[in-house]
């Protein structure tokens, strides 16, 4: 009866799926509290960014940064560190360009 | 078709891939890990962009650096009363902060000036905090702690920009919860961020401005653009939308290996559909030859690639949420960590998009259900004598 096995299987399985899914939702719900408090030190202390890459401003502070900072040695300039590769390239720097130009002030 | 010789032809199904079990169990677990990698990454990112988005809606609504020569400069603070006198505009706070390299330890600090903080984040600090007239005191990371092996009241020497050592003091840790905002950070009183950095009098590295009306925050960035043309006003709507780009499919990580494990399952893939093994071959010849219809031999290999693949992708589904949201995505951390001396332990709030679920299991387990099929029925079709004779 090798269908009782692979029946089974599967419901083991998705039994404990099942329970990951259900603990993840208790997780989501009991971190919520602590979500506040990590929101309130990011009030506090003003902050705009995740510590996750600490080895240049740019990566450190992706939405500081400014346009030219990847290309800092020279326009087109070889990537430095690892976690430039990994990032996508701010999709908003085209678009505060765009904002910069609208109001004119490039142009005068 | 009745459910019993569904049942029947399942039973079939499971001795006929018992008897090549060497092959399968290979097929399995090569599935499992191109399942396993592609859901990890897309639950790391998914979870790492929600985190962003989410803590980030507590960041400020608008920030003014200047910029001179496309790079950033402090800010003088004569400018914090010119945008004040914006209308909507009801607050300008200056900020001031920077970046310290440590020799000793190779890493990178972010030293930021904070001259009052609110007790509601005391929950997120071990120790107390700093006052204004506390000479050298200081909040720090644990990652900051840990590299430097730093407790409560131990002291951190820093250079100063003349080349002067300074004396900081550790009045309170950042708790492990809040690592993913703090784990590099050193908080300080304004005047001794200012003695460390020799930032001139009269000067801040941006300005945060506090608009009334949060409907309002682009009307007033764009007039303060008009007002001072060599600010750069960065909105939090920016902010949010660059994390939520960060980690987008265009990202390299992404791609190295999203490409890596999309080409390795279309391999496999194809090996499966452009051809089946001389045995194989032979048993869908033998089946026809004693009496089995195509219809039937096409249940069986259905249940084959249903067997294969269910067994798979749930194995693959459930390591990848244990790898991520138990263990800290320990396998991509090498390559995440990159050449960050301090990287804060990534523990995640476990969400989980179901749509993401969805879409791998449209793009492995259905092709491979089709390509388990069509070179079967490609034999079914043929006379029996043949097949068994090829």
């Amino acid at each position: 009866m090798k269908y009782k096995i692979f029946t089974g299987i599967i419901v083991a399985e998705l039994v404990i799926l099942a329970m990951l899914l259900g603990s993840a939702s208790v997780s989501v719900q009991k971190s919520k509290p602590e979500t506040a408090a990590r929101q309130q030190l990011v009030q506090a202390l003003m902050l705009t960014d995740l510590a996750l890459w600490t080895e240049a401003r740019y990566t450190r502070h992706p939405t500081q940064a400014d346009m030219f900072a990847p290309f800092q040695d020279f326009p087109s300039a070889i990537e430095h560190f690892p976690a430039g590769s990994i990032i996508a390239p701010p999709q908003v720097s085209n678009e505060r360009t765009g904002a910069v130009q609208k109001t004119g002030t490039l142009r005068r | 078709m009745n459910l019993y010789k569904h049942i029947r032809i399942l039973e079939f199904a499971l001795s006929s891939l018992f008897r090549r079990k060497f092959k399968n169990l290979v097929t399995v677990l090569m599935y499992s890990l191109i399942v396993f990698l592609t859901a990890s990454l897309l639950f790391l990112t998914h979870a790492l962009t929600q985190e962003a988005v989410e803590l980030l809606q507590g960041s400020p609504g608008l920030i003014v650096q200047r910029i001179k020569g496309g790079r950033h400069e402090l800010v003088p603070l004569r400018y914090a009363g010119e945008i004040e006198k914006i209308r909507g505009v009801s607050e300008v706070i200056p900020r001031f902060w920077g970046y310290y390299y440590d020799p000793p330890t190779g890493a990178n600090y972010t030293f930021m000036g904070a001259d009052e903080l609110p007790p509601e984040i005391a929950m997120m600090i071990e120790g107390a905090f700093y006052n204004k007239n506390d000479r050298g005191g200081c909040i720090i990371g644990q990652g900051v702690a840990d590299v430097r092996f730093l407790e409560l009241e131990d002291i951190i020497p820093v250079k100063k920009s003349d080349g002067e050592l300074y004396i900081l003091r550790v009045r309170g840790i950042f708790k492990a919860e809040s690592n993913l905002l703090t784990n590099d950070l050193i908080v300080m009183s304004i005047s001794d961020i200012n003695t460390i950095f020799g930032i001139p009098a009269h000067t801040a590295t941006d300005l945060v401005v506090r608009v009334r009306n949060p409907r309002e925050v682009s009307t007033v960035a764009r007039k303060i653009l008009d007002k001072l043309p060599d600010t750069r006003p960065i909105e939090k709507a920016e902010l949010i939308r660059t994390y939520k780009a960060l980690f987008a499919w265009r990202s390299g990580l992404m791609a190295a290996i999203l490409l890596g494990s999309v080409t390795a399952f279309f391999i496999m893939i194809w090996d499966k559909a452009t051809g089946l093994s001389a045995e194989e071959r032979k048993e869908i010849g033998i089946l026809k030859a004693i009496g089995w219809e195509i219809s039937d031999v096409l249940y069986l290999k259905f249940w084959e690639g249903v067997v294969i693949s269910t067994v798979s992708f749930l194995a693959g589904i459930i390591a990848a949420h244990v790898h991520v949201f138990w263990f800290g995505s320990v396998l991509f951390l090498p390559i995440l960590k990159g050449w960050s001396v301090l990287f804060p332990r990534l523990n995640f709030t476990p969400r989980i998009d179901f749509f993401q679920i969805f879409v791998i299991m449209f793009l492995t387990v259905i092709p491979y259900i089709i390509a388990t099929i069509v070179p079967s029925w490609k034999a079914a079709v043929t006379d029996p004598d043949t097949i068994t004779r090829t």
